[in-house]
């Protein structure tokens, strides 16, 4: 087994309730070393929770949680010596400057104060160290947060939630960050809800959803197991010209969005639709086969386990 | 225990309310209060009204206390003997009402305040052991109230000698018993008020919470080392050195016991308890 499939951080069969409230059910999914694992699902879903338990800030009701190959519950001061966590609204003592909350996070992680200030450097926060963080815009303090997250260099780093408040340059610095860190060999695991972050950086994806793993994998995996078949865009001058797609032969189903998505049984069927709805008078404006985005994936693996519910 | 970190966690504790003007100034005028404008007030008082019945009745107190700490009264006069009584005797007890009031306050808030802040979701998330934090809060809050305690003892003495000294035939103050009541007697009830305190602090959901069930604990303390600290000053050293020694013994079982009852998932946020 390579190093990149080494797996940093394994959930087996994991429950974690408070109350009657079930945060996370038989969770299973592993990030591999040095790859960049998205967790995503709506608000709710357990993505915290995760992060929680993976620190062992947390404990399972049961289940295995491993990080490094250590368990958080035993070694837990080993395993969050070695990851650094952005949790999804980073506070900080307010009343003191940014640089002496990084001289604090230097010393409890047992870092230098030079690499704290590497770490602010590297976000662009240097300049705002002196003032008191209590006067920090939401974009200030998300970088200061990351960088008190990776000032000791560490070999796991949960984001959750990290461009949540910020404006575009701050939002393309953390995913910057993180394609550098995974780059390094470091693992990186990001919550998120917003699918357009995930594209792109995703290693691997974990969908959660009211804490159970809907689907695990590589996007390509996903793509491949939810949309085997391909989809094929078609619009037209005169949109209602396109209802006659859904009878034609091939066309497995079809998605109007303006234009219609058609899901076929192969792409080489797209020029005898062209053809046939040409026929039947269509004046068509674009075809193109679809590329799938995570977008299209998520709403895809939603409705193939609404349907098998 | 890793002091280093330890160290880190209680130095941005002082720092932070060294920063934060509306909480310690309060306190610093409640130590003033006790430790300086109250003995100011009364010891001056005295020596304004030396001749008057005031002070005849005063003598008769301080000539009731017990054959051996008579002995120990310094002044030749009723004015001087009354005004030594009230310095070293009378107003013993506030050495352990002011410090103690100050730790209760900072510590009631001491882990609460970080789950309010969100700032315990750092903590949580970081190295430091569950025992590593509460060692820290402990002598984060001990420390405050110490300090004033220590300070403020400083300035007592500064001002009884100022004020009975020429009456008793110089500085007279810190007496063997006041040293062995601020140096060895009260650090551990403060260690065993914090003790408690901060168990509440794990456990309430506000720090408002915190304060209300805090005063709870504070109180019975407060009268407990009260008590105890007025009999001290009456009594032989050695038997301070003994209270003193059974109340660490005591404050050390706490320690142990309470660094347990905390569980890390108490220091993230309320809403992990949903």
């Amino acid at each position: 087994m390579n190093n990149s499939m080494t797996p940093a951080i394994t959930f087996t069969s994991v429950r974690k309730t408070f109350g009657d409230v079930v945060a996370l059910d038989s969770v299973d999914f592993s990030a591999p070393k040095g790859s960049v694992t998205v967790l995503l699902g709506p608000n709710g879903a357990g993505k915290t929770t995760t992060v929680r338990l993976t620190t062992g800030a947390m404990i399972p009701d049961s289940g295995v949680v491993t990080v490094l190959g250590l368990d958080p519950q035993i070694h837990g001061d080993e395993v969050r010596a070695r990851v650094g966590v952005v949790p999804p609204k980073p506070a900080f003592y307010d009343q003191i400057s940014g640089w002496d909350n990084l001289q604090f996070a230097a010393a409890i992680f047992e870092a230098d104060e030079s690499m704290a200030l590497e770490a602010a450097k590297r976000f662009e926060i240097e300049d705002a160290l002196g003032q008191d963080v209590g006067g920090y815009s939401t974009g200030m303090r998300t970088r200061l947060a990351l960088a008190r997250a990776v000032l000791h260099d560490p070999e796991v780093l949960m984001l959750d939630e990290p461009t949540a408040g910020l404006d575009p340059e701050s939002a393309r610095s953390v995913l910057e960050l993180i394609g550098e860190m995974a780059g390094r060999g470091r693992t990186i695991v990001m919550c998120t809800h917003l699918l357009h972050e995930a594209q792109g950086i995703a290693d691997q994806l974990v969908l959660l959803e009211e804490g159970t793993v809907e689907a695990a994998g590589s996007p390509r995996d996903l793509i491949r197991r939810y949309m085997s078949n391909p989809i094929v865009i078609i619009d037209a001058e005169d949109r209602s010209m396109l209802r006659a797609a859904a009878e034609l032969d091939g066309v497995l189903s079809v998605r109007y969005d303006g234009a219609a998505h058609l899901t076929v049984d192969s792409i080489d069927r797209t020029s005898d639709i062209v053809t046939e709805l040409v026929k039947r008078g269509a004046r068509l404006t674009r075809v193109e086969p679809l590329d799938p985005t995570l977008e299209d994936l998520y709403f895809e693996i939603q409705r193939v386990h609404r349907r098998s519910q | 225990m890793r002091w280093r970190m330890v160290k880190a966690v209680v130095r941005i504790d002082l720092y932070r309310l060294f920063k934060t003007k509306d909480y310690w100034i309060p306190l610093v005028i409640l130590g003033s209060m006790f430790f300086v404008f109250l003995p100011i007030l009364l010891l001056g008082s005295l020596n304004l009204i030396a001749r008057s019945p005031t002070i005849a009745q005063l003598a008769d107190i301080v000539g009731a206390l017990p054959d051996a700490v008579q002995a120990n009264i310094r002044g030749e006069s009723p004015a001087a003997r009354a005004a030594y009584g009230v310095s070293v005797y009378l107003l013993a007890p506030i050495a352990i009402v002011v410090p103690l009031t100050i730790s209760s306050a900072v510590g009631s808030n001491a882990i609460v305040g970080e789950r309010e802040k969100g700032t315990g979701e750092y903590l949580a998330h970081s190295p430091l052991t569950v025992k590593e934090i509460y060692i820290a809060k402990l002598l984060g809050s001990l420390i405050p109230g110490y300090l004033a305690g220590i300070v403020g003892f400083a300035m007592y003495a500064v001002v009884v000698n100022v004020l009975v000294g020429s009456l008793v035939g110089g500085w007279f103050f810190p007496t063997p018993g006041w040293i062995i009541l601020v140096l060895w007697v009260i650090p551990p009830f403060i260690t065993i008020a914090l003790a408690l305190i901060l168990r509440i602090s794990a456990r309430v959901r506000s720090s408002a919470a915190a304060s209300q069930a805090s005063s709870l604990v504070t109180l019975p303390v407060i009268l407990m080392s009260y008590g105890i600290a007025t009999g001290l000053i009456y009594s032989p050293v050695a038997s301070a050195a003994i209270v003193g020694l059974v109340a660490w013994i005591i404050a050390a079982i706490l320690l142990v016991t309470g660094s347990k009852s905390i569980k890390r998932e108490r220091l993230l946020g309320v809403s992990a308890e949903a």
